[in-house]
């Protein structure tokens, strides 16, 4: 059995605590790295900064993930959704501002053959007003969406389709161009952001650092919010729903709020990511994406939030690396990645430890007798 | 919704479950097609019958799981059970033990049993900021007496062998005080010592402010435990009394012992 004797489930304090230290330790030293030490040797170009922020978005939608997958036992094979919608909204109000600020006419109205951008683009230009649509609008999605799932009692497997099902109306969607998002092209040719030069190093390393930052607060206030009465109730929900309703819980409240937690946290996300990337468009609505999201949970072990930020930046860093040279191989490891979690390690990297210290201490107790 | 609450004591003898005129169908199959059915205060009583007898559709019922189509159940004799959902059921009085060990395996037991008390029922948010009430902690330390599990308060729920994670449970429920106490084969798949530790149990739960039901295939466990028996076939209760006059009465041999 994979469960502890001691019951300590959120997370194993000591993986948390040195996540949470090298985060930070991340946070403090891009700046001077990526900064003044850029060019020596000891420093970080801003090519790798930009890498390491982007694995940092990752690993903030993996937690977002992790928040109802891992306690809440809700599956989600569509946070790509949630992803992409942070994602256009940045995007647009890069284009935006960039048209009313700096004069430049994004492609997407040239394309479009629009020779004003349209209502709904209204108040795009302002960065809060933007940055409040990014809380706002997917946390409306995903109550609507939860409330009607929930409600009906859609759970398990049917509700991981549905959600992947969704986002997938919402590519095809997307890839139209009268829905007026672009098309296919999406969106791209961004300039500026709160009005510094989006490829400017001080910027590249200025996102990187704002990602890890945002990670890291996430990943403490996640962790506070998961050891808490609220978290132990998500836990019961995961172990048997049916139960709790029994002794007078209605369950539907505690998993609309976490459900539109980690929607709203995946948003965020996406925000951060698109600016660093350069680019929008549909393929991020793939159903790859959503899925690759949920190994990067499998791996780390679910129900630890540590292990979610672990299975993301290495499964993505991995990828970074390997579709270098052999991108055509990445789906073969990715599935690969699967059949390893799901046939060897079902707690995922977080069971590999527990193997490992459990033969370290038999080793002990059997050496004992002997000494 | 009294859950803690003082509540006036019930007079000895009085209805805490009364069923009237049930009928549950589902499709064509006629699960219960008339049933009466009253459980007192101070009582154990035990619910026997062969498979299908509507034994478990009956706590269904009760709880809020399955609609009937007609018929009405009254908690207390005064709260209408039907068309209330389940979380509201179980805040109102009734607690029900599921089949299969039901506990929330990777919380610890003290916080499986702190889970199980509500003293804000009207919202879960006014329970969670209200989690480290002093009335929780003396209520969790009371029940882990009571089902003898002080030893394994700290442990998560799913390393406890299989009787321990019934006790938890039934633990759980009384959390709540609650008014009927429904145990669905609380001694199925248990070792002897571990039946006979339930049967302690069970016998002391009786109790003037609470009615207990346990469904139970094991005539010997009822026996032991049970004030009184009702033996339902087809969902119509076929005897009602004392266990040893059942084990003489003709038609209940007939259907149940196969004789």
């Amino acid at each position: 059995m994979a469960h502890d004797q001691t019951a300590a489930r959120v997370d194993r304090p000591l993986l948390f605590r040195i996540v949470a230290g090298t985060l930070f330790v991340l946070l403090v030293s891009l700046p001077v790295l990526g900064g003044p030490l850029s060019g020596s040797s000891a420093g970080v170009s801003p090519y790798v900064a930009n890498i390491i922020g982007q694995i940092a978005t990752f690993a903030l939608l993996a937690l977002a993930l992790d928040l109802i997958w891992g306690f809440g036992g809700i599956l989600s094979l569509g946070h790509g959704l949630f992803f992409a919608m942070g994602g256009y909204l940045i995007a647009m109000h890069m284009l935006k501002s960039g048209y009313v600020y700096g004069g430049v006419t994004p492609d997407i109205m040239t394309f479009m053959g629009w020779s004003e951008l349209p209502s709904y683009w209204a108040l795009f230009e302002s960065f809060p007003y933007v940055m409040l649509l990014i809380l706002v609008v997917p946390g409306i999605l995903a109550f609507v969406y939860g409330y009607v799932s929930f409600r009906s009692r859609v759970s398990g497997v049917y509700f991981a389709i549905i959600t992947q099902a969704l986002t997938y109306v919402a590519m095809l969607l997307m890839f139209r161009n009268d829905t007026g998002f672009g098309g296919n092209n999406g969106m791209t040719g961004f300039t500026t952001l709160v009005g510094i030069d989006i490829g400017a190093p001080s910027m590249v390393v200025g996102l990187a650092t704002t990602s890890v930052l945002v990670l890291l607060v996430a990943f403490l206030a996640c962790g506070a919010l998961m050891r808490s009465p609220f978290g132990r109730l998500l836990i019961a929900i995961r172990d048997d729903e049916a139960r709790l309703r029994f002794l007078g819980y209605d369950t539907l409240w505690p998993k609309l709020a976490v459900w539109c937690l980690s929607g709203v946290l995946a948003a965020i996300a996406g925000a951060l990511y698109v600016p660093q990337v350069g680019i929008i468009n549909p393929r991020l609505l793939s159903p790859e994406v959503s899925i690759e999201i949920a190994v990067w949970v499998a791996l780390g072990g679910r129900g630890a939030l540590s292990g979610a930020v672990i299975g993301a930046a290495i499964i993505s860093a991995l990828k970074f690396w390997l579709t270098g040279f052999v991108p055509e191989l990445w789906p073969f490891i990715l599935a690969g990645v699967i059949l390893l979690v799901v046939t060897l390690l079902p707690n995922g990297l977080l069971d590999l430890k527990l193997t490992f210290l459990r033969r370290a201490s038999t080793r002990k107790a059997s050496a004992r007798p002997a000494e | 919704m009294t859950t803690m609450a003082a509540r006036q004591k019930p007079a000895p003898g009085a209805h805490a479950i009364q069923i009237d005129s049930l009928r549950v169908a589902f499709g064509d199959f006629v699960a219960i097609p008339h049933l009466t059915f009253i459980a007192r205060y101070g009582e154990v009583h035990g619910v026997i019958g062969p498979n299908g007898a509507g034994k478990t559709t009956m706590l269904d019922v009760i709880t809020g799981k399955t609609k009937p189509k007609k018929g009405t159940v009254r908690l207390d004799g005064t709260i209408d059970l039907l068309g209330l959902d389940e979380p509201t059921i179980a805040l109102a009085g009734v607690g029900r033990k599921f089949q299969k060990p039901s506990v929330f395996e990777a919380l610890s037991v003290r916080e499986n049993l702190e889970t199980a008390l509500r003293l804000k029922p009207r919202s879960i948010l006014a329970e969670l900021r209200n989690w480290g009430d002093p009335r929780r902690v003396a209520r969790v330390g009371e029940v882990l007496n009571e089902i003898g599990l002080n030893d394994q308060a700290d442990l998560s729920a799913g390393s406890l062998a299989h009787g321990q994670k019934q006790w938890l449970e039934i633990g759980m429920l009384l959390m709540q005080k609650p008014k009927l106490l429904m145990l669905d084969e609380p001694v199925a798949g248990m070792t002897e010592e571990e039946t006979r530790h339930t049967a302690d149990l069970v016998q002391r739960l009786r109790s003037p402010e609470r009615a207990v039901l346990v469904i139970e295939h094991d005539m010997g466990f009822v026996e032991e435990i049970a004030d009184r028996v009702t033996v339902l076939h087809e969902g119509n209760p076929i005897f009602e009394g004392q266990m040893e006059d059942a084990r003489q009465d003709a038609q209940v041999r007939a259907v149940y012992l196969g004789r």
